[in-house]
């Protein structure tokens, strides 16, 4: 102790303990600080700024305390809270996407001709980016144009077509639509991977047995892959809640589409209640850390069994391998 | 793909396979045709457009004419280069500053290590959308807005898939390396730059894959942040188009797919990449 007391600083930093300390300083200074200032230090500005009643503009002393007035106000307000129930919409939609991208995941993980084609064409809409998906589905949906004519091809009348953006009773569904249509590819290429690290003998073993694709479905992928499919359920609902990119680039919030987040960035940044907009974002923020945290609970007590078969697998697998590498061992003693 | 050694031609198996296939191509149909009509679109002549029906083909494929006419109008040339500034310069960064704090929060243990780990999952929580009610106004108090480096600055700092990919990455790298080197004499900075950040490739492959997607397509924070014309990107210039040209999908069509063929081109070359990053970051949860 003594010792390093007297160390002078040139000796301390050239030790290991030193450099052990000037590294893990050096590494992390710069990415907490960003961590901090683009993250928290907003967050904690967010609580403040929901008891006050200001604009970016107003100075810190004309700020007025006004308690929590903005929070009674998310509740009371129809367009902020009433949005929330948009998000009911998305997570229907959500969940059409999730059986979508396993059906097809399914199709593609065994043998089919074009199956890296198909794979690509599907998974494309997700490398494009929010807003030119806005103009191509604006484009998609205006009156008389791509969607009206396929299904005047199919035999509709246009007369009886609805507005498809336009229409209140449809034009959520509308957006809903695409947004199923952005994320089932990334969805289906999740899953795909999700069946593919599935052992492959057993496949080999169920059709020997004679069990039809359906029976695997239900008796090997699923069980297999339902811990991702758990999770990617929980995590629409959550993303759901914060549907933001549809409405605000296709519709603009406007004849009933504006989700929570589109009400949320014109009260804050066209309106200019900054206090209002932070007590919903700390409202939502709340509603999406309670569903976490269930998310949390709902994991350990539903797997809490997964992981000891977990376990035995790979023992199993383990001793398989031992098997093999035995017998190889052999041959070569022969 | 999984291969099954035996055929089975029973009446059932061939009606699945039917449904196989009439559902690929429904999907597949589903997810092309709005990005074909797009094209057509794109290369229609004014009168053509005013017209014809917008499934039917264009005269000619080869009128560029709109592919010109909106990149010069929306000046789509500084965007790209605005646009491959912002990446290069933030997948260089955050793979630097996201590999060193992987490197240390992996290998060393010290007070707090467990606190910044949770720091970050929190931070993952935050919706970006609701945090710009207030960063509007940090970044503001920094003089940050309106300037491309303060874009980038932003765009590096709420990076938090990237270094879970990292530590996870780096837990299956063994730590006997690590000590191997040091009984050599080798610095903890060597360690990192010779051993870590060359083992390292394949996740800063897939974080740069999934970032580079992201900073590409970001939009939200640019239209906030980037309002000067010079400084817009090339989601963000797709943004001016909805302004002068109003109705005028031919031109508008043809801004979409011009902002289309980078990714495009990224996709036919690294499919493979992209599948593994998808699933690779999908990990995480």
């Amino acid at each position: 102790m003594e010792a390093k007391k007297s160390m002078s600083p040139i000796q301390w930093a050239k030790s290991r303990k030193g450099q052990k300390a000037l590294i893990c300083v050096g590494f992390m200074i710069i990415p907490l600080l960003l961590l901090f200032v683009f993250t928290y230090f907003p967050f904690a500005e967010m609580v403040k700024f929901s008891f006050y009643k200001m604009k970016y503009t107003t100075p810190v002393e004309k700020r007025v305390f006004v308690g929590w007035k903005n929070y009674i106000d998310v509740f009371r307000r129809d367009d902020c809270f009433g949005a929330l129930k948009l998000s009911l919409f998305y997570v229907a939609g959500a969940l059409i996407q999730l059986v979508l991208a396993l059906y097809l995941a399914t199709i593609l993980s065994f043998k089919v001709k074009g199956g890296n084609f198909f794979k690509g064409l599907m998974f494309f809409p997700y490398l494009i980016s929010g807003i030119a998906i806005g103009f191509i589905f604006k484009f998609f949906y205006t009156r008389g144009f791509v969607l009206d004519t396929i299904l005047q091809w199919c035999g509709f009348e246009l007369e009886n077509l609805p507005f498809w953006l336009k229409d209140q009773a449809v034009n959520n569904w509308s957006l809903v639509a695409t947004s199923v249509w952005r994320y089932f590819g990334q969805n289906m290429v999740l899953f795909i991977g999700a069946i593919m690290s599935v052992d492959a003998e057993l496949y080999e073993a169920a059709d020997l047995d004679g069990a039809n694709k359906f029976q695997q479905f239900i008796y090997i992928i699923l069980p297999s892959i339902k811990t991702i499919v758990t999770l990617n359920i929980i995590l629409s609902i959550t993303g759901s809640l914060s549907a933001f990119e549809q409405p605000y680039v296709i519709t603009d919030g406007a004849n009933g589409t504006g989700t929570y987040f589109v009400i949320m960035n014109e009260i804050a940044h066209t309106s200019q209640k900054v206090g209002l907009a932070s007590a919903m974002a700390v409202v939502l923020l709340m509603i999406i850390f309670v569903c976490t945290i269930l998310q949390n609970l709902f994991f350990k007590y539903v797997f809490r069994d997964a992981s000891s078969e977990d376990e035995s697998y790979k023992a199993k697998k383990a001793r398989l391998k031992a098997e093999k590498a035995a017998q190889k061992a052999k041959k070569g003693a022969v | 793909m999984i291969k099954i050694g035996k055929k089975s031609y029973t009446p059932l198996g061939i009606l699945w396979i039917i449904v196989e296939y009439v559902s690929l191509i429904f999907f597949g149909l589903c997810a092309v045709v709005p990005v074909v009509s797009c094209v057509i679109t794109a290369f229609k002549t004014e009168t053509e457009y005013q017209q014809t029906n917008v499934m039917t083909l264009p005269e000619s494929w080869l009128n560029f004419d709109n592919f010109v006419k909106a990149f010069n109008t929306a000046n789509m040339g500084r965007a790209f280069l605005n646009s491959v500034i912002v990446m290069v310069c933030v997948l260089v960064v955050s793979v630097i500053l996201g590999t060193q704090l992987a490197y240390v929060l992996n290998r060393f243990k010290f007070p707090g290590n467990n606190l910044i780990r949770n720091l970050y999952l929190f931070a993952s929580l935050l919706p970006a959308v609701a945090m710009q009610v207030t960063v509007f106004n940090i970044m503001s108090a920094l003089h940050l807005v309106n300037t491309l480096y303060g874009y980038i600055i932003m765009m590096c700092g709420t990076d938090v898939i990237s270094i879970y990919i990292f530590i996870q990455f780096m837990e299956n790298i063994p730590v006997s390396l690590d000590e191997s080197a040091i009984i050599d004499g080798a610095s903890y900075w060597t360690i990192y730059w010779k051993i870590m950040l060359p083992l390292l490739k394949p996740a800063i492959v897939t974080s740069c894959i999934l970032k580079g997607v992201g900073v590409y397509n970001e939009y939200y924070c640019a239209n906030l942040y980037l309002m000067d014309k010079k400084l817009h990107t090339i989601a963000r210039c797709l943004y001016t188009f909805v302004g002068p040209m109003g109705s005028q999908y031919n031109l508008i069509c043809a801004g979409v797919i011009i902002s289309l063929l980078p990714a495009l081109i990224v996709f036919i070359l690294c499919q493979k990449q992209i599948y593994s990053g998808i699933a690779a970051g999908a990990v995480k949860g």
